[in-house]
């Protein structure tokens, strides 16, 4: 639980394709430069590509502050005016109980207990895309 | 009486690195001293709030945590502080939504809710400095306004 | 009397103290070892006791030379709290009281008194008194360093068995595959409200509940803080994807709330867990028919 190795300062967040949906799984502690160039990549892939929806896993993720908390929001309302969703998905209770008391309650965010139930809300046919696609990212 | 133990790290905030690693090293002593893991995520996340105020607001500045007890109870005592310009009107900046630059304005006033004890230093021209203390596994108490 | 002393200096009653119990550390730690307070502690081997009596006398002489006799923080004492609490612990659960643990400290003291005494034999009076003096103020710090740590470990106590009982208080229970309730009982305070709001979180990743029900039916009352509560487990269950029902507000509850200016109209709400249930099955794509009709398979 603790001591996860610090990502390389030029922090890497895997975007994974599956069709429409862009799975984006966060691990770990995320440098703030990380989350900046995250928020763009997503919306220069949300603009350029035919994509949809846009699933956040964060199941891998120990704390949420209010500047990852902004960023989160910002995609949301980011790909929202591109005419995609975004939905966070897996957050851990210790991390919802904290930004609640933080005094974030991040109403305009979808939410999805994982990675797969996000998949299902984005409308995607999970049955359709690759087996390990869904389930495989759920619990790294 | 609280009671001091020692000061067991000084660490630099001015980077995003630092960041990080404060808030690892929160992490990993309040994972040794016992903390419950939602009150380990509390701390930790108050601490990054705070550490990211003193490093974009202050212009840099460093966190100490020492240990403390009171009576047999032990807990987690975070100092941050800053040179920066400070803070002109201290209830204005505690108050929700108050903020002075990026953000959500939460860096205060949530840092605040995030921790058991918390008091501010700070006065135009003077830098800032945030004390912030958690303890061990003892129960919530009601809590007086917010 | 002079005004103020270096470290060394003996003639100040402190060191003196200081010196003598460092000198006559084997001596004091072999009289206290049939003391009660250690040797019904002890009760294995006497050596064990003298041990402990020695590191207690190390304790007062460390304390005595910083000067901070009347100290209970005063680091020396840090060395020995754990023994001491142990000791007292001991102590409380052969049945001694708080009024018997006391006594038994102040009986070590005779002992010690005597021993310095006949050191200072032949000093000045005035001085003997002063050494004297000390030697019962830091005996009273120490008994009461060690009542201290006696109360400590009795609200340890009773902490814990507070949050073992809240966790015993709220049982989460799974009404259907996805569906998790947790039926509240009695008076909702700051801490249950906490260890509720935790226990139906985790109880929503385990059971990968997408509801979860909150039944206040046997909750009295409700004030504002418990209502706070109740909308952050709502707002926490819903950053984790999951949908949060409270049920059971009884009409009295009802008043209050509005009365209190409570806005909780961002929280689904439903007269009775049943209705909750209804409402939770009919979100999973099932729904209750009479038996006679044709039969619903839960998803």
């Amino acid at each position: 639980m603790t001591g996860e190795a610090a990502p390389p300062p030029d922090g890497y967040v895997p975007v994974l394709r599956l069709g429409g949906i862009l799975l984006v799984t966060l691990q770990g502690d995320l440098y703030d430069s990380t989350a900046e160039r995250l928020r763009q990549d997503i919306g220069r892939t949300v603009s350029d590509d035919a994509v949809t929806g846009v699933v956040i896993d964060l199941s891998g993720v120990e704390i949420v502050d209010s500047f990852m908390g902004r960023v989160l929001s910002d995609i949301a309302a980011m790909t929202r005016l591109l005419a995609a969703q975004t939905v966070v998905a897996g957050m851990r209770p210790a991390v919802a109980i904290t930004l609640v008391e933080l005094g974030l309650t991040l109403p305009g965010l979808r939410t999805a207990l994982s990675t797969e139930e996000a998949m299902n809300l984005l409308g995607a046919e999970v049955a359709n895309l690759p087996r390990t696609a869904g389930a495989r990212r759920e619990r790294p | 009486m609280t009671h001091t133990e020692s000061v067991s790290a000084r660490l630099p905030l001015t980077s995003d690195l630092d960041l990080v690693r404060a808030r690892q090293h929160v992490r990993q002593m309040t994972a040794e001293l016992g903390f419950s893991l939602v009150e380990q995520t509390k701390l930790v996340t108050a601490a990054s709030e705070l550490a990211r105020n003193a490093l974009v607001h202050g212009g840099g500045g460093r966190m100490e945590c020492a240990e403390v007890t009171d009576g047999g109870v032990r807990g987690l005592r975070l100092v941050f502080s800053d040179d920066g310009p400070g803070i002109a009107d201290l209830d204005q900046a505690l108050s929700d939504g108050y903020t002075s630059g990026e953000g959500l304005g939460m860096g205060l006033p949530g840092a605040r809710r995030l921790v058991h004890e918390f008091s501010v230093d700070s006065a135009r021209g003077r830098g800032t400095t945030v004390t912030v203390t958690s303890w061990v596994a003892r129960p919530p108490r009601p809590r007086e306004g917010s | 009397m002079p005004e103020q002393h270096t470290a060394e200096d003996r003639t100040d009653p402190r060191q003196e103290v200081a010196a003598f119990l460092r000198e006559r550390r084997e001596q004091i730690a072999q009289r206290w070892a049939d003391a009660a307070v250690f040797r019904t502690v002890f009760t294995v081997s006497r050596d064990e006791a003298v041990e402990a009596g020695r590191a207690v006398v190390e304790a007062l002489a460390a304390v005595a030379a910083s000067g901070r006799i009347e100290d209970l923080e005063a680091d020396g004492f840090a060395v020995v709290r754990e023994q001491l609490a142990r000791t007292a612990h001991a102590r409380a659960r052969a049945g001694a009281t708080t009024g018997q643990i006391s006594a038994e400290m102040e009986a070590l003291r005779p002992p010690v008194t005597e021993l310095l005494l006949d050191e200072l034999s032949g000093a000045p009076a005035d001085h003997v008194r002063e050494c004297t003096t000390v030697l019962a103020v830091l005996m009273g710090t120490l008994r009461l360093v060690m009542l201290e740590t006696t109360t400590v470990a009795g609200q340890d106590l009773i902490n814990r068995q507070r949050l073992e009982m809240l966790e015993i208080a709220t049982p989460v229970i799974k009404l259907w595959e996805g569906i998790v309730a947790v039926p509240l009982i009695g008076t909702l305070d700051s801490a249950r409200s906490q260890v509720v709001m935790e226990t139906l979180l985790d109880a929503i990743v385990e059971q990968h509940a997408r509801i979860a029900i909150l039944d206040i039916t046997g909750v009295p009352t409700v004030d504002s803080l418990v209502a706070q509560h109740l909308m952050k487990t709502v707002a926490a269950a819903r950053l984790m994807g999951a949908e949060c029902i409270v049920s059971g507000i009884r009409p009295a509850i009802a008043q209050t709330i509005v009365h209190l200016g409570i806005d909780l109209s961002s929280i689904l709400t439903r007269a009775s867990l049943a209705d909750a249930l209804a409402y939770a099955l009919q979100q999973q794509g099932a729904h209750i028919v009479p038996s006679s009709g044709p039969v619903v398979e839960p998803r």
